[in-house]
């Protein structure tokens, strides 16, 4: 049991001048659960998307049984006995279970509904699936829909099955049902690559784990023979010094007081779970945490864009009134005075409209200002010939859409607007995600001026480094819980590192 | 061995697509040609002459052709405010209609009334009737995201229903199954000459409203707010614009816009009602719409090519003994190559030697 059935030897994979993956060695061995482990973006789904036949690498090679393959596509890797469940389901909603299990496989002409049902039938209860196979997709909740996407794997009879962060949206109690059902896999010989950043369930279920930091292979050590800690230390990395300066508070005072705010999300799960911390003025609060940790709807909260069932949130005005913001809209939370600036992750679907020029982009949050009924954008125009001058945006003309513009200068549009009120509090989602060295550090400069002039600076980074290099305190948030505020200088990355995957109570 | 790729084009200046789809027209009318002499044995030139005689030929027909424009035109502009919003009314056909009813229902009720009262009246009514078709779907859309596209177009039989059944109460002759003109003798309710045109009011509400919703869209809040949710509700919640409100409202806008072509159809022009009022231009506004790319002047120009094809149907019918639906052939075929050249106004083909595809495609992607 304990030959390797897929071996990839020095992968790499590049996109454009960003290497997402470099010289990655590993193994996959029959009957075992093998965890690939990284932060986000650590090239973790790149390297299986190669496996499953989604990209192609450029260089190295992919073993299948000890045999050089070449795999073109999703339908290739089935021949090879591998599939892949990903992050996100692409199932048809109006079909049932079984018609989405037996989807884009080859049968007769006439199909014998009842046949493909007890097959179906017999695969589920060989590994212990629950599901109900005339139900229909939209009717189903998430761990029922991944139950289906995993047989419907099953079904097209792999041996490899690759699953793309499975327990993210799942509930403690399904987690333990799927890690139940993978054990039974394991046990039938199956080999099952993880791909996840959650360190306790590395332990849990994994035989081996495999470690990817920023697109590098680190190593492959046995679950029976490491620690939490020692896993930390790999996914993290050595403390890498960054040019980047950090001034001491000055005046520091509180500012905003989050208290106990919780919040539920679309899918009615708990988002956040009583979150309470206090914002001060001229500070950097780096926010850490992995995706789905809840700083998403924690900016939407503060910002008045989200609501929530409990907590409250004040703001402490310069004669040290407190003025209550819980459940106030953006626009309730402007007229009351204070001025909140947000910066969101989805940079072109909430920030920006892509095919608005720079102009209309940088009213969009003022534009309702002065009376009457017509836009003024001579105000705007000028802000947005100052933010492209200011920041050297690199647009034809400030008319442009900015959706085609580079990443890099769609967020010194979107950050310039955002900086250009001179906020109290500045919140900032990835500001540098997906920017080149030189955009970033533009970036950097410009949430360091907003601190020194004594705006509370809020920021989720996902670069742990980085995060270190700017913050003067760090808040890990966890499964939407608070699991701890560090100091930034002197905290290290591997308490930030643990307390942001592992289980808190 | 060549790969074709596509690659998006820089805005072309307006000439230089203006030149393009002028050369889609002219490749137009030689596939037509080649179509009408091998069907018919008829000189297309000849047909060609025919439509343009029975569209153009007399000052009344040019006077038809563009009361037809008007409306036409009116109806695309209606739907402008709420495609721009991405919400897909293609209910201005029951909207038109419901305009049409309100016209005609106080053409005929109130006849009592001095025109000067009543005329402003029926517009207003016209519109409101209108609004109303427009804001339920709008309604529910905002309140339980319902699909706008089958509620509108459920909406367009509920009207016509609406109207069959009143046929009843105001047929005239009785028994005759049909409305007939109202209001023959005293003229109630019917618009006057402007300018010593019979259609002149017509073209002057037209204009208006025109000019208005251009405005509308492009200088105020309101025309902003459209955009932005448009192009995405996230934005729009992120912006502090009451997604709901924007959509309702711009529906109303929409609707009211199209219950005043309504009244445009029966008060100043038909006098009369019938189910088949809408001719089916509640539709042919959506291509006008999205054919013209929201352009203003680009709309007038669709129309009225639309309208004069459609009017020079009947002259060809008649003069060479042809089925009316050839019009609506060559009608087709006239936009399939206007809609074909979109393509090449949009996109840049390139033909890349095969092996070197994977490069320019990451070049490509720069630009």
């Amino acid at each position: 049991m304990n030959s390797p059935v897929v071996q990839l030897k020095n992968i790499t994979k590049r996109f454009g001048d960003v290497v997402a993956n470099n010289n990655v060695t590993l193994s996959v061995n029959s009957g075992e659960i093998l965890s690939i482990l990284g932060e986000n973006g650590s090239g973790k789904t790149t390297l299986m998307n190669m496996i499953a036949g989604i990209y192609r690498p450029d260089e190295g090679e992919i073993l299948i049984n000890g045999q050089r393959v070449e795999i073109h596509s999703p339908k290739d890797a089935y021949k090879y006995k591998i599939g892949m469940v990903h992050q996100h389901y692409k199932l048809v909603n109006v079909f049932t279970a079984a018609e989405n299990i037996i989807l884009g496989q080859e049968g007769k002409q006439v199909l014998d509904m009842s046949a493909v049902k007890a097959e179906i039938s017999k695969i589920s209860d060989a590994y212990g699936f629950k599901i109900n196979l005339d139900q229909k997709i939209y009717d189903m909740s998430v761990s029922e829909k991944q139950t289906v996407e995993i047989i419907k794997v099953l079904f097209k009879g792999v041996d490899i099955l690759i699953l793309d962060e499975p327990t993210a949206v799942l509930t403690p109690q399904e987690t333990k049902a799927l890690f139940d059902v993978l054990r039974n896999m394991r046990k039938a010989g199956k080999s099952i690559i993880i791909i996840t950043h959650k360190l306790n369930e590395v332990m849990e279920i994994s035989d081996r784990v495999s470690v990817l930091r920023k697109g590098e292979y680190i190593d492959t050590v046995k679950t029976s023979e490491t620690t939490i800690q020692q896993l930390t230390e790999m996914m993290v990395g050595q403390k890498i010094d960054l040019d980047i300066a950090r001034s001491m508070p000055v005046n520091s005072r509180d500012l905003l007081k989050v208290e106990g705010l919780t919040c539920y999300n679309k899918e009615g799960l708990k988002a956040l779970d009583n979150v309470t911390f206090t914002a001060k003025s001229g500070e950097f609060l780096g926010i850490a945490g992995i995706a789905g940790c809840g700083v998403h709807e924690l900016f939407e909260c503060i910002d008045g864009i989200c609501k929530y069932t409990g907590g409250k949130i004040a703001f402490l005005n310069d004669e040290f009134e407190e003025i209550d913001l819980t459940n106030k809209s953006t626009r309730e939370i402007k007229k009351l005075g204070v001025n909140i600036s947000f910066v969101p992750e989805d940079r072109l679907g909430m920030g920006l409209v892509g095919l608005m020029g720079m102009t209309d982009n940088v009213m969009l949050r003022t534009y309702k200002k002065g009376k009457g009924q017509i836009v003024q954008r001579k105000e705007p125009r000028r802000l947005a010939d100052k933010i492209k001058q200011r920041l050297e945006v690199k647009t034809p003309s400030i008319e442009y859409p900015v959706s085609r513009l580079s990443g890099g200068n769609v967020q010194k549009v979107l950050v310039g607007r955002e900086i250009s009120s001179n906020p109290d509090v500045l919140m900032v989602a990835y500001p540098v995600r997906g920017l080149d060295i030189n955009s970033s550090y533009a970036i950097y400069n410009k949430l360091n001026e907003q601190k020194s002039r004594g705006a509370a600076v809020i920021s989720i980074i996902e670069d742990l480094d980085v995060l270190l290099a700017l913050s003067d305190r760090i808040l890990v948030l966890n499964n939407g819980k608070v699991a701890g505020i560090l100091n930034a200088r002197t905290t290290t990355k591997e308490e930030i590192g643990y307390l942001m995957t592992a289980e808190v109570k | 061995m060549f790969n074709i790729r596509l690659s998006k084009k820089e805005p072309l200046p307006l000439w230089n697509s203006l030149l393009i789809r002028i050369g889609a027209i002219l490749l137009s009318l030689i596939v037509c040609a080649v179509v009408i002499i091998s069907v018919t044995d008829l000189n297309p030139l000849e047909v060609y002459g025919g439509i343009l005689n029975g569209a153009l030929g007399s000052t009344r027909r040019v006077w038809v052709t563009i009361r037809d424009t008007l409306v036409l035109l009116l109806v695309a502009v209606a739907l402008i405010p709420a495609f721009k919003m991405r919400f897909w009314n293609i209910g201005a056909e029951g909207q038109m209609l419901m305009g049409a009813f309100a016209s005609a229902a106080l053409m005929i009720y109130c006849e009592k009334l001095p025109n000067g009262l009543l005329l402003p009246l029926i517009m207003i009514a016209s519109c409101l009737a209108g609004l109303i078709w427009g804001i339920i779907p709008a309604y529910f859309k905002a309140k339980y995201n319902t699909n706008e596209t089958l509620f509108t177009l459920m909406m367009n039989y509920i009207a016509a229903q609406l109207i069959s059944f009143s046929i009843v109460f105001w047929e005239n002759p009785a028994g005759s199954n049909s409305v007939g003109i109202i209001n023959p003798v005293s003229s109630k309710g019917w618009f006057p000459s402007l300018f010593g045109q019979r259609y002149g009011l017509n073209l002057l509400l037209v204009i208006l409203v025109t000019v208005f919703v251009a405005w509308y869209l492009k200088y105020t809040k309101h025309g902003y707010e459209i955009s932005v949710v448009g192009e995405s509700w996230n934005t729009a919640r992120y912006a502090g614009i009451n997604v709901k409100k924007v959509i309702i409202r711009t529906m109303a806008l929409s609707g009211a816009i199209c219950g005043l072509s309504g009244c445009l159809v029966v008060s100043g022009a038909s006098h009369t009602i019938s189910t088949s009022l809408g001719g089916g231009r509640g539709f042919t506004a959506i291509i006008v719409a999205w054919m013209s790319n929201f352009n203003t002047l680009a709309m007038v120009a669709i129309s009225f090519l639309l309208c004069l094809m459609d009017n020079g149907a009947i002259q060809i019918a008649s003069q060479f003994g042809l089925n009316e639906n050839v019009s609506d052939i060559l009608t087709g075929i006239i936009i399939f190559f206007l809609i074909g050249s979109q393509f090449f106004i949009s996109y840049r083909l390139n033909f890349d030697k095969k092996k070197s595809t994977a490069k320019t495609e990451s070049t490509g992607k720069e630009e």
